[in-house]
C-alpha cells in the first residue's frame, strides 16, 4: 500500500469517527428527549414563564440543535476534510 | 379579542379564491413541465435532472418532497387538539436528517447513479441486490402513496367541495403529467415551488397568530393553558407507552435515511459537496417548519377551539384552514387549500419518480435485460413504468377510500427503516458484507415489518376491531431494525465472498472520486 494510500484510509477513518460521533449526538439527544416525555413529566411541565414548559424549550431545542449538528459537520467537511483528500489525490497523480 | 370561528366556515364549499390560486399553481407547474420536457432526453435528465441542479435548490427540493400534507396539516391539527403531544411528531420527523447527512448523502452521490442499489450492486451480486432493493423501494413508495393518495382525496373534498374520486383522479393526472413529460427537472421545480409556497404560507399564518399575542410565543402558550389547563404544556396520554415513542422514533430517525424518493434526490446535484450542502439546507428549512407548527397548533387551539376543529374533521386536519380563514378570512383559506394541494403533488410526483426508477433501471435494464439495453429504452421503460404506477397510484386511492391509512405513513417509514437503511449503511461501511448478507438483511427487515404491523394493535384492535393484539407495539421498528441488522452480519459472517470484499476496497476508492460520467 502506497503512503498516499494509508493516508486516505486515515482520513476515511477520521471521517468515519466525526459522522458516528455526531450519529450518536443526534440519538443521545432525541431519545434523551424521548425518555424525558416519557419518565419526566413533572419536569417538563414546570413553566419557565407563564407558558413556556420546560418540554416546550426542550422540544425546540431539539430542532435547533439537530440543524446545529448538520452546521458542525458541513464545516468540518468543508474546511478540513475536502482539503485534505483534495491535497492527497493531487499528490497521488 | 380571542374568539371561537363559528360554524359559518367556507370550508366544504367551492371556493373561488382557492379555485383561482389552485388554476395559477397548475399553470405554473404545467408551464414548467413544458420547459423541462424539452430538456428531458436522457436517462441521467429524466432520473437526475442531468445533475445540474445547485445545492440551495436541492435543498428546497428536499424540504419539498419531504414535507408531506401529514406533516402541515396533520401536526397542525394534532398540536391544536392534544398540545405538547403532537410537538413529540414535530421533533421527530425532523431529527432523521442529520442521521441522512452524516452516513449517507455523499458516499450515495458518490457511489450510485440513479437509485440506492447502484451502491450495493457495485460490490455484491447485481441481480440478487437489486432485486431485493426494487422490493424494499416499492414497498416503502406504495405504502407512502397510498397514504397520500387517500389523504388528498379527503382533503380536497373537504377544501374544493370536489367528490373523493374526482379529486384522486385529479391529483394522479397532474402528477403523471410532471413526471412523464418533466421528468427530475419538472419533479424538482414542482418541488421547490411549493416549498416556497408551503414555507410562506406558514410564516405568514404563524406571523398573523402572534400579532394577537404581542409577538410572544409564551403568552399564545399561556393562553392556551388558560384555556384548556396547564397539562396541554406537558406530556399527557399519547405517550402512555414509553416503548411505542422509542420505536416510532427509532423508525423516524432512520427512516428517512431509507426513504427511496430522498435518497434519489442526492443524484441530482453535481457532487458530494453539493449533496452535503443541500442537507444542511433542507434540514434548516424543515427546522423551521416545524418550528412554526408549534406557533399554528396552539394558536389554531386558542383562536379556533378544538371543539370546532374536530366537527369540521374528526382527525383535526383542518386546524390550519379554519386558522386561515379566521386570520384573513376566504382568500387566506383559498391560498393555504391551494398551498396543500401543492404539497401533495409535490409528493406523489417524487414517489413515483422513485417507484419508476426501481422498475425501469433496477428491475428492467439490470435485472431483465443484464444492463444490455438499447440506447432509449431505459427512458421508454421508465415512461412506461411512471404511467403504470400513477394508475396504480389512483386505483389504490380509490380501493382504500374511506379506510384509516394514518398508519402506511409510519409502517413506510419502519420498512425505510428496517430494509433500506440497514442495507446501505453495510454496503458503505463494512468489508465482509455480502451479496447472501444484503438480501438477507433487506428480505428479514421488510418480511418482519409486515408481519408485526399485521399483528400489531394497529391492525388487530382498530382495524379489525380484536380485544387484543399478538405484537404490543403499534411501529415494529424496534425489533426490526436490529433484527435487520444482525441478520444481514450473521448471514455475510457464514458466507465469505471475496469479490464482495474487493469491491468494497473499489468502493472506499470511489468514495472520494464520484463516478465516471457515462
Amino acid at each position: 500500500m502506497s503512503q498516499a494510500d494509508s493516508r486516505l484510509r486515515n482520513l476515511d477513518r477520521a471521517r468515519w469517527r466525526i459522522a458516528l460521533g455526531l450519529t450518536g449526538v443526534m440519538i443521545f439527544l432525541y431519545f434523551g428527549f424521548i425518555a424525558l416525555v416519557a419518565f419526566g413529566r413533572p419536569l417538563l411541565a414546570i413553566q419557565l414563564v407563564p407558558g413556556l414548559s420546560v418540554g416546550i424549550l426542550l422540544g425546540a431545542i431539539v430542532i435547533v440543535a439537530s440543524w446545529s449538528l448538520t452546521w458542525v459537520y458541513v464545516r468540518w467537511a468543508n474546511n478540513v476534510y475536502d482539503p485534505a483528500v483534495r491535497a492527497l489525490l493531487e499528490s497521488g497523480r | 379579542m380571542i374568539q371561537a370561528a363559528g360554524a359559518d366556515s367556507a370550508i366544504g364549499q367551492p371556493n373561488a379564491i382557492a379555485m383561482a390560486f389552485f388554476f395559477v399553481f397548475i399553470s405554473i407547474t404545467l408551464g414548467i413541465t413544458f420547459w423541462a420536457a424539452r430538456r428531458t432526453h436522457t436517462t441521467e435528465h429524466f432520473y437526475a435532472a442531468g445533475r445540474t441542479i445547485t445545492a440551495g435548490q436541492n435543498g428546497f427540493a428536499l424540504a419539498g418532497d419531504y414535507m408531506s400534507a401529514a406533516s402541515f396539516l396533520g401536526i397542525a391539527g394534532l398540536v391544536s387538539t392534544t398540545g405538547f403531544d403532537g410537538l413529540i411528531y414535530s421533533t421527530g420527523w425532523l431529527v432523521g436528517w442529520p442521521v441522512v447527512l452524516f452516513l449517507i448523502a455523499e458516499p450515495l452521490r458518490n457511489l450510485g447513479r440513479y437509485t440506492f442499489a447502484d451502491v450495493l450492486a457495485m460490490r455484491l451480486g447485481q441481480t440478487p441486490v437489486r432485486i431485493a432493493a426494487a422490493v424494499g423501494t416499492l414497498a416503502t413508495v406504495t405504502l407512502y402513496l397510498i397514504a397520500q393518495m387517500v389523504g388528498a382525496g379527503g382533503l380536497i373534498r373537504l377544501m374544493f367541495g370536489f367528490s373523493y374520486e374526482h379529486a384522486i383522479v385529479l391529483v394522479g393526472i397532474v402528477m403523471i403529467g410532471y413526471v412523464l413529460f418533466g421528468g427530475m427537472i419538472a419533479t424538482t421545480w414542482v418541488q421547490i415551488v411549493k416549498a416556497v409556497l408551503l414555507m410562506s404560507g406558514a410564516l405568514l399564518l404563524a406571523v398573523l397568530v402572534l400579532a394577537r399575542f404581542g409577538m410572544s410565543p409564551a403568552a399564545l402558550f399561556a393562553a392556551a393553558a388558560e384555556r384548556y389547563g396547564s397539562e396541554v404544556l406537558a406530556p399527557g396520554k399519547l405517550v402512555a407507552k414509553p416503548m411505542d415513542a422509542i420505536s416510532l422514533g427509532l423508525a423516524l430517525m432512520f427512516g428517512t435515511a431509507g426513504l427511496p424518493h430522498i435518497l434519489m434526490r442526492f443524484y441530482t446535484v453535481p457532487d458530494a459537496r453539493a449533496a452535503r450542502k443541500s442537507v444542511f439546507i433542507a434540514t434548516g428549512l424543515i427546522g423551521l417548519f416545524y418550528l412554526l407548527t408549534f406557533i399554528l397548533g396552539f394558536g389554531a387551539m386558542v383562536l379556533v377551539g378544538p371543539d370546532t376543529i374536530t366537527a369540521v374533521d374528526k382527525g383535526g386536519n383542518m386546524a390550519a384552514p379554519l386558522l386561515a380563514e379566521l386570520l384573513g378570512g376566504t382568500p387566506f383559506l383559498g391560498f393555504i387549500a391551494a398551498v396543500a394541494f401543492a404539497t401533495i403533488l409535490a409528493v406523489v410526483a417524487g414517489l413515483t419518480l422513485s417507484g419508476a426508477a426501481a422498475l425501469s433501471h433496477d428491475l428492467w435494464v439490470s435485472v431483465i435485460r443484464k444492463g444490455r439495453a438499447e440506447p432509449g429504452e431505459q427512458l421508454r421503460v421508465a415512461r412506461v413504468a411512471t404511467l403504470a404506477l400513477g394508475i396504480v397510484a389512483v386505483g389504490l386511492g380509490i380501493t382504500f377510500k374511506g379506510q384509516n391509512v394514518a398508519f402506511m405513513v409510519s409502517l413506510a417509514f419502519a420498512i425505510a427503516a428496517s430494509a433500506n437503511f440497514p442495507a446501505l449503511v453495510l454496503a458503505i461501511f463494512w468489508r465482509r458484507y455480502t451479496t447472501a448478507g444484503a438480501v438477507t438483511s433487506m428480505a428479514t427487515g421488510t418480511i418482519a415489518t409486515l408481519v408485526l404491523i399485521y399483528l400489531s394493535p394497529t391492525i388487530q384492535v382498530d382495524i379489525l376491531g380484536h380485544s387484543s393484539a399478538w405484537f404490543p407495539l403499534k411501529n415494529p421498528a424496534l425489533i426490526t431494525l436490529p433484527l435487520s441488522f444482525v441478520a444481514g452480519m450473521v448471514v455475510s459472517l457464514l458466507t465469505p465472498e471475496p469479490a464482495a470484499a474487493a469491491g468494497f476496497t473499489r468502493l472506499e476508492r470511489q468514495t472520494h472520486l464520484g463516478l465516471e460520467p457515462e
